[in-house]
């Protein structure tokens, strides 16, 4: 599969992740966020940049339980629980924000 | 969910000359997700997959030992490496990474050095062994 943006041709998985992370900008976060009809604000920005400096720190992207433990710790309670981040990630957290954060599929995920 | 099973993954080989351990790590990984009692051992080559500071540059190889860290993350508690490997490759516990919990589970390193006749015991404890 792949993803059009700008003239470009970028090559994604078949849950529409992107093959290679240095193709990634905020701005194909923002494409791709508008494809699933959803505007990104300084709460999804929040998460988004949250699981890059993960996957930077571990290699690895957060499964969902993990991303919403680790967030709790890194925001505090009120942001960190699942009800807030399903509220901001419909199709799930994890696989939905590691998709626009232009990572892999969260490690646990199936 | 169930209780879950202890599952010990034992390490004995080094990072890059083989995918066993990237493989071991991204299934226990799993297993914790899926509230499986996970345990990792690491002994003989297997010891030199917790140096900290190691690169990829130049293999085309994604550094996966650094996920390592991670563990107190995915609720794995018990990391266990063998005092006798450490020895025998003149390696010390300070030549190890440390993994700490967050500030949820405290910050103390994970990481236990210990003898082989105390990882049988470990290992005589669990349901299931999984040895690369």
């Amino acid at each position: 599969m792949s993803l059009e943006y700008k003239g470009r041709t970028l090559e994604t998985d078949k849950d529409g992740f992107l093959q290679d992370m240095s193709e990634w900008s905020p701005e194909i976060a923002e494409h791709m966020a508008a494809l699933d009809d959803l505007a990104l604000g300084e709460d999804h920005w929040e998460v988004i940049n949250y699981i890059r400096e993960y996957y930077e720190d571990y290699r690895i992207a957060p499964a969902v339980r993990i991303l919403i433990k680790v967030m709790g710790r890194r925001l505090g309670r009120d942001k960190g629980g699942s009800r807030y981040l399903y509220r901001l990630f419909p199709h799930g957290p994890a696989k939905q924000a590691c998709r626009y954060a232009g990572l892999p599929k969260p490690t646990g995920c199936v | 969910m169930g209780d879950g099973k202890k599952i010990l993954f034992i390490n004995r080989r080094g990072p890059y000359g083989t995918i066993y351990a990237q493989e071991a790590l991204e299934v226990a990984l799993v297993g914790a997700v899926f509230d499986q009692k996970i345990s990792l051992a690491f002994i003989d080559d297997g010891v030199f997959l917790l140096r900290p500071g190691q690169s990829t540059v130049g293999l085309q190889m994604k550094q996966f030992t650094a996920a390592y860290r991670a563990l107190g993350d995915f609720e794995i508690h018990r990391v266990y490496v063998e005092r006798e490997s450490l020895q025998v490759r003149g390696m010390k516990e300070e030549n190890l990474m440390e993994i700490v919990t967050g500030p949820d589970g405290g910050t103390r390193n994970l990481v236990k050095v210990v003898s082989s006749v105390e990882l049988m015991d470990v290992i005589h404890s669990q349901d299931v062994l999984l040895n690369d």
